[in-house]
Formats: C-alpha cells, structure tokens, sequence
C-alpha cells in the first residue's frame, strides 16, 4: 500500500534548478522538444522546452494526458529515440550528442529500466534474467550470478533463482524486473508505467520495493505514470504539456 | 563495452535453444543435407575418377607421348621405324592393343562368368625403355615376355584385378578372344605395376599379331622423348610425319578424356547438391527470419539493457554460425556415410554406366571436407544475416511495447527485385555453355528460384485477392490474414517454395528424359532380335559368318551392321562409325533437303556429333576411314542417347568400299511369320564361330528397353533420393514456421474468442489459414519448377549431355505433390492451432510475450 512508501526525506527539497543545487544532478535535460510527422505532411510539436534535473536518492513522477509523449521523452532520456532539439546528460555525459554503440554502453553502465510489461526473458531463470546486464558490461560470469541472487534476495525472491519466468504471477515478474534494473547499481532508473499492469495491491507493494531498492542503491528514479498514487509517492511529480513540464497537484 | 559477450551469447542461445530446438534442428538438418549431398558426390566422383585414372595409366603405360590409331584397325608397322628415328624421340615402343574378352560375357541376370580386358602385345626390349610398367616378370618357375632366357610364346602376363577376377594365377591357362579370334594362353606371372582395377593383359607383341590377326599392324607406339628434347618442336616433327590413320596423343589427353567421359554427369550431380544446399539456405532463412520476428521484444530489451546494434547482429550471426558448424559437421558425416553406401550399392558413377569395370576407394580429403563445410557454414550465415540486420534496425522503444512490427495491408508488396531476378534468371538461360558445361543455365535455375520467392508477397496477395469476401467468418479471416500480410505468408512458405521447385524441376527433366528415352528406343528398336558381338571393335562376323546366318531357318530379313570407335579429337573419347545395312533405323531430327555432291558419301550424324564438332545438315565434312580422308555429306541428324561423344551412320556399302573391312559387329533380325524366337536365336548361336561364342549376345526389343529403363531409373535413383529428402525438410520448414506463427499468434487467437469465435471456428480459420498458404506455396513451386524445368531440359541437358528431349509434364505427380502440400499445410496449421488453443489463448490476451 501507499502508506508502505518511504518517506521521501531531504530529496524531497531538491530544487527544480540544477545549476542551484550543492551536487551535480544524475539526470539533467534542457530545452528539449519534440515533434511528430503527421500523415498529411508537416509536423505537430509533441512537447518543447522541456528542463529537468533529478539527483541522486530523489524519486521524480512525470504525469500527462495519454498522447502527451511521456514515454518517448522517457525513450529520449534513456536515448532510445531522438529529440529535434535540446541535451539530456546522464551522470556528466551528454547522451544526444553519442552515437549508438555509446548511448548503448552508457545506459549498461548507468541506467535501469522497469517496464509496465515486465519484459523477463522466459527462457532464462531468474538468476540469469537478473544477470544479463552485468555480463554484457562486462561482469564474469560466477560474479554475476552472485549478485544477481543478492539482487534477488533484495526483492524476496532469494529461493526462486533457478525457476522460470512461466511459474512466476505478475507481481512476482515484476520483482525480477525491478532486480534486474538495479542490480548493475545504476545511477538513474527509468521506469514506465511500472504498476500498470497489476491489481491495486500487488501495485502499492511493488511501488514501495523500487523506491525502496532504489533508494538503498541511491539511484535517481524517474517514473512515467497515468497513477496518481504512484504520483503521490514521488518526492516530485510533474506533469507534461506541448509547453514542457510544470509542477502536478501532486508536487 | 563489447559487442560480442560469449557467456551472454551462451545463454541466449541455451534459452533459444529450449524455446524451440525443433526450430533449430531443422535448421541443421538443412545445412546437412546440402552439405551431405555436395561432400558425398565429390567423394564418390573423385573415388571414380581416381580408379578410372590409374586403370587408363595402367593401359598405357605411362608413356611421354602416343602415337594411336584413330581406329582400333591402327596402322602399318612401318611407321614405327619412321618415328623412332625422328629427332627428340630417344625411344619407341610398338604396341598392339586390342579389345579383349574372357570367358562367357554375362547378360543381366545370367550367372556366366567373364569380362572384357585390354589386350597389349608390346616388345619387351622395347618397352622396358618406354613404359616399363607394361613389362611383366616372369614368376618363380615360369618364364615369358620378361625373361628372355625361358622364352615361352604362349606366355600372357595379367594385372592383378584381372587375375583374381578370372581366378586364375600364374602357371594356369586362360583363354582370351579378340578381334574375332581366340587363343589359349599360359599365365606366366603378374603385372605388378597395373592399377588396382586394371583389367589387362600382355604378351609378347609377334604372338599377339600372329595370333588375333593383326600382323603388319600396330595400333599405338608409346614414345619417350630425350632429356631435355624441346616436347612442341619433337610433337610439331611426330605429327608431320603421321599418317591419316594416326594420330599424336599427349598423357594429358587421356587425362583429359577421362575426365570427359562422365564431367557433365558429375558436375549435374554436384549442381544439384548446390541447389539442394542453396534449398537449405532459404529453409535457415525462414526458419531465422520467423525467430527474429518472434524474438523482437528480446531484442529490443537486451537493446535497452546496453546491447549495441552490431552486438545484436554478431549474437544471430554467431547463432548461425553455430547451426552452420553443427549442420556442416553432421553433413560431412553423413555425406561420408552416404557416399560409401552409394559406392557399394551403386558403383563409382552412382549407376550412370560410366566407370563400370573399376571399383572406387574411398578417402575423406580434409580439404574438400573443408570446403563443403564451408559452403555450409556460408549458406548458415547467408540465410541469417538480413532477419540479422532487420533486427538490428528495429526501434527498440515501439518493439517493447508491441509496436512498429504491424503490417500494413495498405502497402503493397515490392513486385520488382523479384521480377528483377527472375529477368536476370532468363537472361542467364540464353546464355551459351562455359568450358563445355552449363553453369550459365545452373546460375538461372538459381536467379528463378531467389526471383520467384522473392516474388511471393506480391505473389500470395494476387492470389488470394479474388477469394476475399467469402461468407464463412473463419474463412474470410483467414483469407484477409494471408492478404493483408503476405511477408508473413512469403517467409513461411519460402522454404517449402525452394524445395517444391526443385523437385518439380527435377520430377519433370526426369519425367521428359524418360519418356523421350522410351521413344527412341521403340524408334532404333524395330526388329524382332538383336545380335551383338562383345569387344569385338578389331574383327567381328565375316562375310562367311552372315552368310550362315542369314541362312539359319526362321529369319525373314538380317541386317548387319558394323560398329567401330573412331577417335577425331585426342582429347575427347572416341566416336561411333556405324555402318548399316539397308536404311537407317533411327529417328532422325532434321534431313538435308538436296542429294549428296558428286563424291561424297552420305552420312546421318547424332546431335551429338552436329554439337562436338559442329557438322550441320548440309555439310560436306572429311572423316579418316581405312587410312584415308573421306569426303561425307551430312544428310541427316538423328537423336541418340546411347553415345555421348557422337555417332555417324554411314551406308554399309559405303563403309566397305572405302575399308575393303566386310566384317560386321551386329546384326537386325526379322522372324519370319509363326518363328519362334527362342528356337532362332539357338539356330543362330550355333551358326556363329566357336571363337565368338563367349561375346554373343542376343537381345529382343521388349527386354532391351526393360534392362535400359531400369538402368535409367538405376541411375536417377539419387536424384530421386535427392527430391524426397528436399521435400521433406521443406515440408518440417512448414511445420515449424507455422508452430512457431501461431504460437506468436496467441494474443489474438485469445482476442477472437472474446469477441466471439468459438473455439473450432477459431481452429477452422488456422486450417483455412494453413490450406490457404499450402496452396500457395504449392502453386509457385509447381510454377518455378516447371521454369526450372523448362531449363534443364532445354539448356542443361543440352549443354551438358549434347541431345536434346522433348518436355513431358507428370500431372498425376504434380497433382498429388500440390494436394499433400495443401493437406500438410493445413493438417500441420490444425495441429499447432490445437496445442496453442490448448494452453488457453483467452488467457493470452494479457499475457507477456
């Protein structure tokens, strides 16, 4: 439930302005737009003028009418798609400015990824799921399937290493998820929808364990979200329009 | 970050692995098939070739050069010391060699005993300087040809395959008959250095003049030439002192004609294991393209997670490398294996009648084994690296949320790479042989097959576009499926395209040669008895021997006919001179329109003849008959398939007068009304020399084109192999695409039954689906592989064989192949529908991947 959540603590006062804060934020964006072809030619402007910075330890919520461009701004950040204009940087370097092979070994070394649809391989076990990250960056393997089982312990699941994604319920799933998206120890998460797929209680339960590990981990969390409960338990939560961000009533 | 992680590879691959091994297995099994194929030819090929080799080598001694007669009469003696003393030439050695038989020759079927063999009378002073191989040594307590002191003339050494066909050893008699005489010898001792399947024998060269005819004649004189001679300027001197009847031969032109003798069929054979593997590579096409397509999400993750885009494309390539290591590896073993099975059962020319006297041995050569494993490996790879780089292209973000991968019935397929390569496939057709093979013909059965099922999108939905709109709901939504999304339909059915083509192309060249074969016999067969005398090119039935015949009671009409070898090109194996009695039976092509000019004598040439050496209908051409050049007027050209390298029928009459040779080799017979077959034949085996008996052989036209027919089908019987194995791996292509589409397919099979379809309706839309893609597949491989076809038989077999046939179609056979095709199609869409359906679609809707 809700109520599990964390208290949110001194992230909470982060400031919007990055260039005001004491420590460098994890994540910053600035001026960032983007816009979409229409079938009949020309474009329609998604979202501009987007800032934004998240700091180590801080939750960020980004809220928005379907259709907004929540997800491509997060596929942006996590440099999975492009902007028309503007920077996003990720722990000091400039992901729109590096070229594929890059952008890819950035987000190894520095981003986690929760999605709404879980996305576990169903033909590797748990253990291995967990691990992936770590071997393509580099990790041997018996020091990768050590912290996996850590990881994986971390999030309850410390008997269920060597079972198969097929005997797991959603929530279950989404444990490993989330393992999996922290066990590289990234400086920032990225998640999308991450409760969106289960029942209200799994949901405040899986809620609580992200923020918790990421917080334990003193990741940067940025959630894209529909949920206002999820919003709640941000230490920000914002919401985007075509003109950029601005704070939600939930901030 | 590296773009190629092996333990992360390794457990993709072990997880792939789970997900599908029958997906993979095929996969393999497609490699090895081509691989088997293409290794086990060049085993059993080189095996013949290597043995027909040495026993050639064996025969002639292993000379620097040859003087031959063009035919097996040879040439005056006297020309022997004309050559020896040319300059350049440091030693000659005259040669009698004859076609030879012993014991009774075996008809099939018969339990008669003996063989033909290479008769050779050399001077054993002489040879021993030129080719001391054909020397034999006299063993421990006899004494011949090698052992001047114990001098015995009746003394005949053998090679060792000949002494142990015959069963006999030194010290023992054996009886040998040619040039239509016959001769009881004393074995002296073996030839030591004879090849392994050598059938030969020598004596001494006076005994084998004397004694079979030949005196005052030689038919080769092996040469050596000095250190150091200049070879062209000794050949240029050689050659202008031969007489018409002679000609120079080179060690490289026996080679070489060797090699003629059953090239095209070899590298037919190797062809067709090429087509097979380029089969296996759009199998591992498909099979690739359909796991990338259902693996996208795993992709996109692993893109997400920090896989580099060239990560991605070395993990697939790496997977396809390892199904082509597993697929090569399984493909050498198995190539070996059948190669062996296929010498036992078959002979060294897989039943094609070329090598028939030798026995192969079989190596494994690493460096071929190399190269057809490679081929493996590269058909592996090729078949992966576009579903490898269309993976790499996907946007990971759409492909995470089940996007970017829905087809748009809007857009129509591509028509032009398709028609492109089908255009360039025609255009190869046209094109003339290269180095007397038909690669340009194999290239367009290629560039048809990659045109046609790069075709099939626009194919499929041409096809399909007038069945839409049909009333029954599973139906129309199994139709608008295969319409609005005929990649999908192109990518499954690819495979099962590739090898329905070939095996029509192939079912349909066999089918037409077959018939053709059928005909031309009926057409060269027309009497009721056919005599023909075994290795009997050098003597034959004499005038007093047809007459006896002719006399024998029962016969209303005999016609003789003479057949002799005669050699134009050294390089090319000889061609048949048949003289005939009376007019020619055989079914003739195309004749000249005028009479023969004043002088020249009429001849009918086979295709082959018209195609080697290029004599039209029409011409005037010079042929060497009895010593001299003859003047002949192409009047005709007929088809043969009995004698690749060219055939001319000339009359009987003008035969004798240019060789004064009134012997003959054959004979036509017609039974008079109520004359019982059998009882003729006795009459007539009892009328022939004592000295022929064991070369007889009598044959009737119903029992000539049975053993003919079964030795055609003998020697297609690989091919066949070939066509079913082909058909069965694309047909497991099927089943595995369509388990693996459906299976991809839950979500919405789990749609349609919340929006209504009741379970069986969903199971008859699959079975429509499947039938649907069946008759797709079916139709464009029945339609390729009569383009194939229509190419093999108008442009191969030409190019390669030198006749041409005429197209029959199989339509029983391409009938059943299409029903199977749809049956298997839609059975196997049925089956996969029902275990799928059986997991619970409905709950699939929300399921992940």
């Amino acid at each position: 439930m809700l109520a599990d959540v964390p208290a949110a603590g001194a992230a909470r006062a982060a400031a919007a302005d990055p260039a005001q804060s004491p420590a460098a934020p994890v994540l910053a964006v600035a001026g960032l737009a983007r816009a979409v072809p229409l079938p009949a030619g020309g474009a329609r402007s998604l979202f501009s003028g987007v800032d934004l910075a998240v700091r180590a330890g801080e939750v960020v919520a980004i809220t928005g009418e379907s259709g907004v461009g929540k997800s491509t701004l997060l596929n942006i950040i996590a440099g999975l798609d492009e902007a028309d204009t503007g920077s996003v940087t990720i722990a000091g370097q400039q992901i729109t400015r590096l070229p594929e092979a890059q952008r890819a070994a950035l987000r190894c070394a520095h981003v986690g990824f929760v999605f709404q649809a879980f996305h576990v391989l169903p033909h590797l076990d748990l253990a291995r799921n967990v691990a992936l990250p770590l071997l393509l960056g580099g990790a041997r393997e018996a020091d990768a399937l050590a912290r996996a089982g850590a990881m994986l312990a971390a999030v309850g699941l410390g008997d269920r290493a060597g079972d198969w994604p097929a005997h797991l319920s959603g929530g279950e799933l989404q444990r490993v998820a989330i393992a999996r998206a922290l066990v590289g120890r990234p400086a920032l998460l990225l998640a999308d929808e991450p409760t969106g797929n289960l029942d209200p209680e799994t949901a405040g339960r899986i809620l609580s364990l992200l923020l918790a590990q990421a917080r334990d981990n003193g990741a940067a969390v940025l959630i894209v979200t529909h949920s206002e409960r999820v919003a709640a338990a941000a230490d920000r939560a914002l919401s985007l329009t075509a003109a950029g961000l601005a704070p939600s009533h939930h901030g | 970050m590296a773009s190629f992680n092996p333990v992360a590879t390794r457990w993709l691959l072990a997880g792939e692995w789970r997900a599908g091994p029958a997906r993979l297995a095929i996969a393999v099994l497609a490699i090895a098939v081509g691989v088997a194929l293409g290794f086990a030819v060049h085993l059993v090929n080189t095996a013949a070739l290597d043995s027909f080799g040495r026993a050639i080598a064996s025969v002639s001694g292993r000379a620097d050069l040859a003087v031959r007669g063009r035919t097996p009469a040879g040439f005056d003696e006297l020309l022997y010391p004309r050559i020896a003393r040319l300059p350049g030439v440091a030693g000659a050695s005259p040669v009698v060699e004859l076609a030879a038989s012993w014991g009774q020759l075996a008809r099939p079927g018969s339990k008669a005993r003996g063989g033909r063999l290479a008769l050779i009378g050399v001077d054993p002073l002489r040879a021993m300087g030129v080719t001391p191989g054909l020397v034999g040594i006299a063993s421990a307590g006899q004494s011949g040809v090698g052992s001047r002191p114990g001098w015995r003339a009746d003394a005949v050494f053998l090679s060792p395959a000949l002494a142990r066909a015959a069963g006999v050893a030194p010290g023992d008699g054996f009886t040998i008959t040619a040039a239509g005489q016959q001769s009881r010898l004393h074995v002296a001792g073996l030839l030591r250095g004879a090849g392994d399947d050598a059938q030969l024998a020598v004596i001494d060269i006076a005994e084998a003049q004397a004694r079979f005819g030949q005196l005052g004649r030689l038919q080769r004189l092996d040469l050596r030439l000095a250190e150091g001679a200049d070879v062209a300027a000794a050949q240029r001197a050689i050659a202008a002192a031969l007489p018409a009847d002679a000609l120079l031969s080179a060690p490289e032109a026996e080679a070489s004609r060797a090699d003629a003798l059953s090239r095209a069929y070899r590298v037919n054979l190797g062809m067709l294991a090429l087509v097979a593997l380029l089969t296996g590579g759009f199998l591992v096409w498909s099979a690739q393209a359909l796991s990338v397509a259902r693996r996208r999400p795993q992709f996109a993750l692993l893109a997400v997670l920090g896989l580099p885009r060239q990560g991605l494309v070395v993990q697939l390539l790496v997977e396809a490398l390892l199904l082509g290591v597993l697929g090569a590896a399984l493909g050498l073993a198995l190539g070996h294996v059948l190669a062996t099975l296929v010498v036992d059962h078959f002979g060294g020319d897989l039943g094609g009648g070329y090598f028939s006297a030798t026995h192969a041995r079989l190596a494994f050569p690493p460096l071929v084994a190399l190269f057809f494993g490679g081929l493996g490996l590269l058909t592996a790879l090729a078949g992966s690296i576009v579903p490898a780089l269309a993976a790499a292209r996907q946007a990971p973000a759409l492909a995470l949320k089940g996007l970017g991968e829905v087809p748009d019935p809007a857009r129509p397929p591509r028509a032009w790479p398709g028609l492109a390569l089908l255009g360039a496939g025609v255009l190869a057709a046209l094109g003339p042989p290269i180095a007397g093979l038909p690669l340009l013909g194999y290239a367009a059965m290629a560039l048809l097959l990659a045109g046609g099922v790069a075709l099939m999108p626009a194919l499929a939905r041409g096809l399909i576009r007038p069945l839409l709109g049909v009333r029954a709901v599973p139906v129309d939504l199994a139709l608008r499926r295969l319409w609005g999304s005929p990649q999908a339909a192109s990518l499954a059915l690819s495979g099962i395209v590739a090898s329905t083509a070939l095996m029509v192309a192939m079912a349909v060249m066999v089918a037409s040669f077959r018939q053709s074969v059928d005909d031309w016999l009926v057409a060269v067969l027309p009497a009721d008895l056919y005599l023909h005398l075994e290795a009997a090119e050098a003597g034959g039935l004499q005038p007093a021997d047809q007459a006896r015949l002719a006399a024998v009671p029962g016969i209303a009409a005999i016609r003789f006919q003479r057949v002799q070898p005669v050699r134009l090109d050294p390089a090319r194996p000889a061609l048949a001179l048949m003289a005939q009695e009376g007019a020619a039976a055989v079914p003739v092509l195309s004749r000249a329109a005028g009479a023969p000019p004043a002088g020249a004598a009429p001849v009918i040439v086979s295709e082959a003849m018209a195609w080697l050496y290029g004599w039209k209908v029409g011409d005037v051409r010079e042929l060497v008959i009895g010593g001299q050049p003859r003047r002949l007027f192409v009047a005709g050209v007929w088809r043969d398939y009995a004698r690749q390298w060219g055939a001319v029928i000339m009359p009987m009459a003008d035969y004798r007068r240019f060789t004064g040779d009134a012997s003959a080799t054959e004979a036509a017979i017609e039974l008079a009304a109520g004359a019982d077959a059998a009882a003729v034949q006795s009459a007539l085996m009892a009328a022939l020399p004592a000295a022929v008996h064991g070369q007889a052989q009598f044959g009737r036209p119903s029992d000539m084109r049975r053993v003919a027919l079964q030795i055609f089908d003998r020697s297609f019987a690989v091919t066949y192999a070939l066509e079913a194995i082909a058909i069965l791996i694309g047909l497991a292509g099927v089943a595995t695409s369509f388990s693996a589409q459906v299976l991809a397919r839950l979500k919405e099979f789990g749609m349609l039954r919340h929006v209504g379809l009741a379970r069986g309706q969903v199971l008859a839309m699959l079975a429509a689906e499947g039938a649907g893609l069946g008759l797709v597949g079916a139709l464009t491989g029945v339609a390729l592989g009569l383009a194939m076809a229509l190419v093999l038989v108008k442009v191969v077999n030409p190019q390669s064989f030198h006749w041409t046939m005429d197209l029959a179609l199989p339509w029983p056979l391409l009938g059943a192949l299409v029903a199977a095709l749809v049956l298997c199609a839609g059975g196997t869409a049925l089956i996969a529908g029902r275990r799928a359906l059986g997991r619970g679609a409905v709950l699939a809707v929300r399921a992940d991947w």
